[in-house]
């Protein structure tokens, strides 16, 4: 059984149409990468997925149930998580009370600072761990927004562009990082514009566009398809 | 000697100042509303005591122990049921539910009350004081007031900074959304808050009461020297929220000294002055 089950999601904004009839599946364990230009609605999608905004019809089973009209809170708590586009830390606390605040469901005492500080230690911030959260610089921001999703202690976790704006080594840093998280047994799907970075470590590509699914299976297979390349490299499908 | 009589008893009573501003100020800082009614459920919580002590014949301070249990729940109650379906990104429909409030608080312990004024027996720590120098006279209650005071902020502080509790509500306060993501439930974590306010208010009422008379209609004016006592301290800081208290409780006794009639002139006229040197407060807590 799929982890995680989309099925014909529909969620408009007025009269603009942001996911339309949308479905695939996510199977435990996988590491998912979604391509799509600008405006395509993947981060709709992953604000559909984790409750912040409520679909207009469809489905969305997790482990077998609808959570579609779930809470943002339950749904954290049932397993989903996810990581910002632009990182929103909560920036009067220190990065291990930001962590803490996500690892304090079903865990008692000294088991929740130790779960926090192995967040902070995959995301490799144990470091920065007494800092203020408002003066990291970005590439720590980012794995703050990785380290309290991973701390939820999440099944299912959503990466929005954790890649974007980082230097070649900073990203090689990230990319370990979450490689660790999912050989730790979470399933990852993974919004990224930085394609080399999605590629060298997902399983699985699926292509938004206008709302729709157009492309999804094996990276090479998706990145050779005509409808693929037309869309990023502006190619004329008729040639 | 008056007058430093008169400085000393001011910041005795710059802790009941306190007592009322707290909670005002935990609840504007954890999720923004401003609590029209929170003079209201100080004498509301006042007048249950009132009832617990004629029932049960229990000592006021020991009503405490009754009284603040129910005051939290009702707490709770009150914002999952009805505050929290007014908070949003319009700051208008807290203000007119929370004065709504106030109208029905005020009215119903009419109602059941009658507007006759009422006080708390307190016994021998009512009167009773010690002489702390010549013409220098420190009451037991006042004294015990200022100490509560302190212990309150003392303790709400430990809360919010080295409790999970705490965290929650920095949490939410710093960004609602976010906080939910993480599985914090910002609504059950607003009526925490609401039900420790209550706590603190209920605290603030039977003080208030075993100090003074009381009558139905006396929460507004409350209501205003808990605002005054924390704009002066400045927002989000409750230290300073008793700082606050203690200059506000000061200038009154100064302006009582100078004529009876200009002590409540004379605390308005510190908190305007301050408000126009500086309108962030004494003590604001980090520049957001």
């Amino acid at each position: 059984m799929a982890l995680l089950s989309i099925k014909n999601l529909c969620k408009r904004f007025g009269a603009l149409v942001v996911t339309d009839d949308l479905s695939f599946d996510v199977n435990e364990g996988e590491i998912i990468g979604i391509l799509g230009p600008n405006g395509a609605g993947k981060t709709t999608l992953f604000n559909l997925i984790a409750g912040t905004i409520r679909s207009d019809a469809g489905e969305i089973l997790f482990n077998g149930t609808n959570v579609a009209g779930t809470g943002v809170a339950e749904r954290c708590r049932l397993g989903i998580s996810r990581s910002f586009q632009v990182p929103h830390p909560f920036a009067g606390m220190s990065v291990f009370e930001n962590v803490l605040v996500g690892a304090t469901f079903g865990r008692s005492g000294d088991d929740r600072f130790e779960y926090a500080l192995r967040a902070l230690d995959v995301a490799g911030l144990k470091q920065k761990a007494n800092l203020l959260a408002g003066s990291l610089p970005l590439l720590d921001r980012k794995r703050l927004e990785m380290a309290r999703a991973l701390a939820t202690e999440p099944r299912l976790l959503l990466l929005d562009e954790i890649a974007g704006g980082l230097t070649e080594r900073e990203c090689h840093e990230l990319l370990s990082a979450i490689r660790d998280v999912h050989s730790a047994g979470v399933t990852i799907v993974w919004i990224e514009h930085v394609v080399h970075a999605l590629l060298s470590v997902a399983e699985r590509l699926v292509v938004m566009n206008f709302g729709r699914l157009i492309a999804d299976g094996k990276p090479d297979d998706v990145m050779k398809s005509r409808e693929v390349k037309s869309i990023y490299l502006g190619e004329d499908v008729n040639v | 000697m008056d007058w430093v009589n008169g400085i000393v008893q001011g910041v005795l009573v710059g802790g009941l100042f306190a007592l009322f501003a707290t909670g005002l100020s935990l609840i504007f800082g954890v999720m923004r509303i401003v609590n029209i009614a929170h003079g209201d459920m100080i004498i509301a919580c006042a007048y249950l005591a009132f009832t617990i002590i004629q029932l049960s014949g229990l000592h006021p301070l020991v009503s405490l122990l009754i009284v603040i249990p129910i005051a939290s729940l009702v707490g709770y109650l009150l914002q999952t049921a009805i505050l929290n379906r007014t908070l949003g990104k319009d700051i208008l429909p807290p203000l007119l539910v929370t004065f709504g409030l106030s109208i029905i608080v005020q009215n119903g312990l009419l109602e059941v009350y009658s507007a006759d004024s009422r006080r708390l027996a307190a016994g021998p720590i009512e009167t009773g004081s010690f002489p702390l120098a010549r013409g220098i006279d420190i009451g037991y209650l006042p004294l015990l007031t200022f100490l509560t005071a302190v212990v309150v902020v003392a303790g709400l502080q430990f809360v919010f900074y080295r409790t999970e509790i705490g965290r929650s509500f920095r949490a939410v306060s710093d960004d609602p959304e976010t906080s939910q993501l993480m599985g914090l439930d910002n609504r059950k974590v607003y009526g925490l808050a609401m039900a420790l306010c209550l706590a603190v208010v209920a605290i603030a009422g039977v003080f208030l009461a075993t100090r003074s008379n009381f009558d139905p209609f006396m929460g507004p004016s409350r209501l205003i020297f808990g605002f005054e006592a924390v704009i002066i301290g400045g927002l989000g800081n409750l230290w300073g929220t008793l700082v606050g208290g203690v200059i506000l409780g000061v200038a009154q006794a100064i302006g009582a000294q100078i004529d009876p009639g200009w002590q409540l002139l004379a605390g308005h006229i510190a908190f305007l002055v301050i408000l126009a040197i500086r309108p962030e407060g004494l003590f604001p807590r980090g520049a957001r």
